[in-house]
């Protein structure tokens, strides 16, 4: 850390030192007015009068450079046997590491845990993309119908402020509230249904809870999104209907529904190149051993295989296949989502 | 006339039934929106025998003290929540400076070098060298271990956000910087004394999500920060509700003739703790979130 500090100071000063003496030069010279000179080029003049801007960019630049280009170069652990103590320095042992070529990608895609994390993975995304998804919609739809105002806002404010809530306090309650010795609402279900099965720990649950935690977390925070298109329906659209006689389900569909149907699609395409992408801050802390078969995703298997039990090829390995299907997903989507006239994510 | 207005007006029973319903399903999400916090608010000030007793209140019965008793004596929450508030501003200051000062050269269209720079983003956004190269890093090349730092730099630019300031900086009109170039006025001064302060709407977004993402999250804490004198309230939470069996096995301090610590209603008063931070701010900043999920819907 120190010293990255210093080479950044160092850097810094540099850039200083360059930037005093075009300060100085263009001082020199009246503003306004820019002497044409044969053989100087456009680019120094322009670092000149904007050199604050390539000031400005070194930080950001550094930060790509340290923390998403060079772990990049760790991904050779993929294809060695990476063993972290085979060599001295910083870099030593991704130097020394035994290459084994695709060996690592060979056990992952022969052995039973890779295709069992993938199946956790999209199992846990299609049920998300079928019961999750639409509750935004369907509670925007609601509150969109609701003309008093103040019980609009209200219950805006309300439903907003799960969003703001971190996942260990949402695992929290849940755990407070359905632990079989003493969770308030698991007595509650026992005394309706006195054989209901553990929430916590049965792995026919794991699911349906992850769904229940999302909907009460982010559902309303969700609707903002689909209001906002609501709100740029134009309300004489409302009003010629009313005069020709449509009811409340006619508007809905005929009217709201169409207005934000292209939302829809778009937040739908963009959920696509999320598919291997969980919320793994919330499945981790729900995890147990009796949940496993059912609860381990790509991110949760990564963190207990490599960065519990050390193996970092391992880990590596999945986390490349995930990143390089993961990009696909994205670009994918990304030109679907400009084909039905989005500006896309990118 | 009259007629035809009093027609527009006029509702079917039908219509007002669905109204009802209507006004019944919103408020009864809303309902069910609250009702954990109330109950963890409520349960924390009950008796652990009435916590067992009890199915569901809104009000115990008898109202004790003993969970707060014991988390004052106990202390550890609040250093749980001084380290998470020292996470999470100087985070923000962190984020919000690497973010602004890459945003705003990209946002001018005279900046050479742009296509360059966009190109080193746009590979960070589609592409992540994943969990183990980026704990490798920070753990045993940088040796970031138990220091903050760990929590701050990794993640010292998220792209989504940089980008949407980058998209204010766009919107904000030429004139305005053309004419302190004219004063006389360098990139430095235009970008802290113009382009800053005429973006405040989304700077003061951009740092709540910032923000609130640096107070809730807890896997960075997990993986790297070990030592429990800087533990964040999350990581305490955690520990506290999840992995520990018995709250007085785990402290070691002798109840002796007090009987055992309340265990139950001590991981509700802790969940309460952790959970009131965030209901304070809440109501100044949900203007700022709502407003920035539409800045960020909307593409220059």
């Amino acid at each position: 850390m120190v010293q990255f500090v210093g080479i950044a100071f160092y850097y810094m000063g540099f850039i200083g030192g360059w930037m005093g003496v075009h300060t100085k030069a263009r001082l020199l010279q009246p503003r306004g007015i820019t002497i044409e000179r044969r053989g100087t080029s456009t680019w120094r003049r322009e670092l000149s009068a904007h050199a604050w801007l390539y000031v400005f960019v070194v930080p950001g630049i550094i930060y790509m450079l340290i923390f998403v280009f060079l772990p990049l170069l760790g991904l050779v652990m993929a294809f060695q046997r990476f063993s972290p103590y085979s060599g001295s320095g910083p870099f030593g042992a991704f130097i020394h590491s035994e290459f084994v070529g695709f060996d690592i990608f060979r056990g992952l895609f022969n052995g039973p845990d890779f295709w069992r994390v993938l199946r956790n993975t999209l199992a846990i995304n299609i049920s998300a993309l079928i019961f999750y998804f639409p509750a935004p919609i369907i509670l925007a739809l609601l509150l969109h119908e609701i003309q008093n105002q103040a019980f609009k806002r209200t219950t805006q404010t309300i439903v907003y402020i799960p969003h703001f809530i971190s996942w260990v306090i949402v695992g929290s309650i849940t755990f407070q509230m359905f632990n079989a010795q003493d969770g308030i609402l698991m007595m509650l279900i026992k005394q309706v249904f006195p054989n209901m099965p553990n929430v916590l720990s049965t792995p026919g649950a794991f699911i349906p809870m992850l769904l229940g935690q999302s909907m009460w977390k982010e559902t309303g925070f969700g609707t903002i999104i689909y209001l906002a298109a609501l709100a740029s329906v134009d309300p004489q659209l409302y009003e010629a209907a009313t005069v020709d006689g449509a009811n409340r389900w006619q508007k809905m569909w005929n009217i709201t529904l169409p207005g934000i149907v292209g939302t829809i699609v778009i937040m739908l395409i963009l959920k696509l190149g999320q598919m291997l992408n969980t919320g793994y801050e919330q499945i981790f802390l729900m995890q147990n051993s009796l949940n496993r078969s059912v609860s381990d995703v790509f991110d949760t298997y990564i963190y207990t295989m490599s960065i519990i039990n050390g193996n970092y090829s391992l880990g590596t390995a999945m986390g490349l296949f995930k990143s390089v299907v993961g990009m696909l997903l994205v670009i994918g989507s990304n030109s679907l989502s400009k084909r039905f006239g989005s500006s896309g994510l990118y | 006339m009259p007629k035809f207005k009093h027609a527009l007006v006029k509702r079917s029973p039908m219509d007002m039934f669905a109204q009802v319903i209507i006004y019944i399903l919103v408020g009864s999400f809303a309902l069910i929106t609250l009702l954990p916090f109330v109950y963890i608010f409520a349960g924390s000030f009950a008796t652990d025998r009435e916590l067992i007793e009890r199915p569901f209140f809104l009000f115990p019965k008898t109202i004790s003290f003993n969970a707060y008793k014991y988390i004052f004596d106990n202390g550890d929450i609040f250093r749980g929540l001084r380290n998470s508030l020292i996470v999470t501003v100087v985070g923000t200051t962190i984020n919000m400076f690497f973010s602004t000062t890459l945003a705003y050269p990209l946002s001018r269209p005279y900046f050479k070098g742009k296509k360059f720079i966009f190109a080193m983003v746009l590979v960070s956004l589609l592409f992540t060298a994943g969990m183990v190269p980026n704990y490798l890093l920070v753990a045993n090349i940088l040796r970031l271990r138990n220091t903050y730092w760990s929590l701050w730099l990794p993640g010292a630019i998220n792209m989504f956000n940089m980008l949407i300031i980058m998209n204010y900086f766009r919107s904000l009109p030429q004139e305005m910087e053309e004419s302190a170039y004219m004063d006389g006025a360098n990139d430095l001064q235009i970008f802290t004394r113009i382009m800053l302060p005429l973006s405040a709407p989304a700077l003061a977004s951009v740092s709540l999500f910032y923000a609130v993402s640096h107070w809730n999250s807890y896997f960075g804490a997990m993986m790297y920060i070990s030592d429990r004198r800087w533990e964040v309230v999350q990581i305490m939470l955690r520990r506290i509700i999840f992995l520990t069996q018995s709250i007085s096995s785990e402290t070691g301090i002798d109840w002796g003739l007090l009987g055992e610590p309340p265990e139950k209603s001590i991981r509700l008063a802790t969940t309460v703790f952790a959970v009131i931070p965030i209901l304070l701010v809440y109501p100044f900043i949900q203007k700022y979130f709502t407003q920035g999920v539409m800045v960020g819907s909307i593409k220059g």
